[in-house]
């Protein structure tokens, strides 16, 4: 199996759909002849030609309308926004026109946008941002947000196949930082299947993207204090995987919802109702969320730190929960 | 790069080399008349109480929608808007599913999940409209996209009007159009008024075509309540396109002869305005054109009016028979499943 960075595992699925579905093209600002702002289409134009790896016009609602068009002519279009940020240009195609087009009229709109998302590096108030929970909010469309290699290729893949607008986040700051064994064969990743990516028995943290690993780093600083940390990574937002939280939250009675997203209306707000509503009586602790605080992201270093949630915000967070 | 404001068609012989005969001709009389009458029956069960929400109509669009829609051929693909009942009919929209869309019930193109003119059938090449115009301009280019990526021989057809015009989908649409000159047909269904917006709130060049030539294709103006005149317009426009001529930008002028909706008595038109056009009514010119140089008898106008109101009639019916949607699906199809792909253009 070889050992591939998250960037190179999208890369990897992407291509792999092109040459094995003829219906598969890629369209966005720059993925041709320069291979898309962050490489993942680096070499696809030679391979595909620069029809089915289209250079667009600074358009995202003609990227986003045009795939729409294209998709209920038969193709498969992926798309890919610069950065994730750039997708509120897109808002009315999306939100108005592909998410609600099966629901109104029955004609599926089977569309991947792919989302480069996340701070970390300091991008700025434009650069950093992850919209999810703006779009889980919508009816009719779906939410990805792989965390490793292996789901970024597979969920990829199942994005591609499956007949709905597909919202995939692709997280910037794990691109090249984190390194995986990859399946060379084909193979897709199931939507609404939570992973776990560690294992517990006091503490359970619901989370996705790159806050799965500030709550594994957070997890281990526990291990030395005997508080056994369990991880849930959702890998998919629309549709999630209620029961596996359920189940943890049953399981440790103790739940932590993480995100790198705002607080207020953030994605966590739905997973902490939900186990109000369905888990309450096995909750020793009530639900703690941590996420950014309710401000844009801001640019400067220190500000950034401030707003993206640290190993230590989770630790002691943890610890908070453990000692209730 | 031409802007081109286009002559009317003088005679039996010219538009039969734009490819109509006689009898094409008379299907699409009778065509506008169903079209009107869809909207005029359509706006009594309106008044009946019989159709929630609001209703709209597109009098004195009936010969530019019609118009259209005959030189599109079957497998080129369109998404016409709220004044172009006339593209819905042309294809070959049952005007019952229409009644029973208007009605909310299940047998409309959307299952009652969508109201009045948002309905397409996907089966008849057409794609189902939103109310934020021009939304569909994008969607159209895309589906063009389609053809090009494919090498397929076909065409798209996109609608907008003066109103959306000044949104930017538009300019996003035709500049991708025009750059890659995809094979795309935009049709501007001017009838100078964006609910109670007049064109020169709009818009400050002189016509709209005039932005066609900044997105590098051609521009025409023609008078909408000319059929004929719309349709050998269209036409060229659409096989230039199929010949890998790029897009074109046809303006229709027209007059919205009612208001914004049913609700909209339209006061802020001048009564002037109402009275030149309504002497320019499409339905009632084409009708004169084909008395003057087709022939049209008194027997077959009797005769195609009879059957469009026979038609009509059972429609109505026919819709009403329809059940009202299963309130306990209100939260299912949301999601399409892989089954649903299964429609001719996925296959």
């Amino acid at each position: 199996m070889p050992e591939l960075t998250y960037l190179q595992a999208i890369s990897d699925g992407l291509r792999q759909e092109m040459r094995r579905d003829k219906r598969v093209f890629v369209i966005g600002e720059d993925v041709g002849v320069y291979g898309g702002a962050f490489k993942v289409t680096l070499g696809f134009q030679e391979e595909f030609g620069p029809w089915r790896v289209f250079d667009s016009p600074l358009s995202e609602t003609a990227i986003v309308g045009g795939c729409t068009g294209a998709a209920i002519m038969g193709l498969r279009p992926v798309a890919e926004m610069q950065f994730a940020d750039f997708i509120s240009c897109a808002w009315d195609q999306l939100v108005t026109v592909a998410a609600k087009q099966f629901y109104r009229v029955g004609t599926p709109i089977p569309i991947v946008v792919r989302l480069p998302s996340g701070g970390g590096f300091s991008g700025g108030p434009f650069h950093s941002q992850n919209p999810e929970s703006s779009f889980a909010h919508i009816a009719g469309l779906k939410i990805v947000c792989p965390a490793t290699p292996e789901d970024a290729k597979g969920l990829l893949i199942s994005a591609i196949e499956d007949p709905n607008p597909v919202l995939y986040f692709e997280h910037k700051h794990l691109y090249r930082r984190i390194k995986a064994d990859v399946p060379e064969e084909r193979y897709t990743t199931p939507f609404g299947k939570a992973r776990v990516h560690r294992e517990g028995d006091d503490v359970t943290v619901v989370t996705w993207g790159a806050m799965v690993y500030t709550a594994g780093e957070a997890a281990q600083q526990l291990e030395g204090d005997g508080v056994s940390v369990e991880i849930l990574d959702l890998r998919t937002l629309i549709p999630w995987d209620r029961e596996a939280v359920l189940t943890s939250a049953e399981k440790t009675s103790k739940v932590l919802v993480l995100h790198e997203d705002t607080r207020t209306g953030g994605f966590g707000a739905e997973i902490a109702a939900t186990i109000a509503e369905e888990g309450f009586e096995n909750l020793d602790a009530p639900v703690m969320r941590i996420a950014a605080p309710d401000a844009p992201v801001p640019f400067s270093p220190p500000l950034e730190k401030a707003f993206i949630p640290q190993v230590e915000n989770v630790a002691a967070g943890l610890r908070e929960l453990a000692e209730y | 790069m031409a802007i081109r404001e286009a002559e009317p068609v003088g005679s039996l012989g010219e538009i039969r080399e734009a490819g109509l005969d006689r009898e094409d001709l008379l299907t699409i009389y009778r065509t506008m008349l169903l079209t009107r009458g869809i909207e005029e029956r359509g706006h009594i069960l309106y008044k009946q109480g019989k159709i929630p929400g609001s209703f709209y109509t597109g009098r004195g669009n009936e010969g530019a929608s019609v118009g259209v829609a005959t030189a599109m051929r079957g497998e080129d693909v369109g998404t016409p808007l709220h004044r172009d009942m006339g593209v819905h009919v042309t294809r070959g929209v049952e005007p019952w599913r229409i009644f029973a869309q208007y009605m909310g019930r299940e047998d409309g193109p959307t299952r009652g999940r969508d109201g009045n003119v948002h309905m397409a059938d996907a089966q008849l090449g057409l794609i189902a409209m939103v109310s934020h115009l021009p939304a569909m301009l994008p969607v159209a280019v895309g589906a063009a996209l389609a053809f090009r990526i494919r090498d397929e021989q076909r065409v798209a057809v996109g609608w907008f009007g003066e109103g959306a015009s000044a949104r930017g989908d538009a300019h996003e649409a035709m500049n991708l159009a025009g750059v890659r000159r995809l094979p795309v047909v935009f049709i501007c269904d001017n009838n100078q008024w964006a609910y109670s917006t007049p064109t020169h709130l709009e818009y400050a060049c002189e016509t709209l075509a005039d932005r066609a030539q900044a997105y590098g294709f051609d521009g025409v103006v023609v008078d909408g309540t000319d059929v004929l005149a719309v349709y050998r317009e269209a036409k060229r426009a659409i096989e230039k396109a199929r010949g890998g001529g790029g897009p074109t930008m046809i303006e229709s002028m027209t007059l919205r002869m009612e208001g914004h909706a049913v609700h909209d008595d339209a006061f802020y038109v001048p009564k002037e305005l109402f009275e030149e056009w309504a002497k320019r009514d499409p339905i009632e010119r084409f009708r004169s054109w084909l008395r003057e140089n087709a022939n049209l008898s008194d027997e077959e106008e009797d005769e195609v009016g009879a059957a469009v109101k026979r038609i009509l009639n059972q429609a109505i019916e026919r819709a009403e028979q329809s059940p009202l949607p299963d309130p306990s699906t209100v939260a299912q199809r949301v999601f399409a499943r892989p089954e649903d792909l299964d429609t001719p253009h996925h296959k």
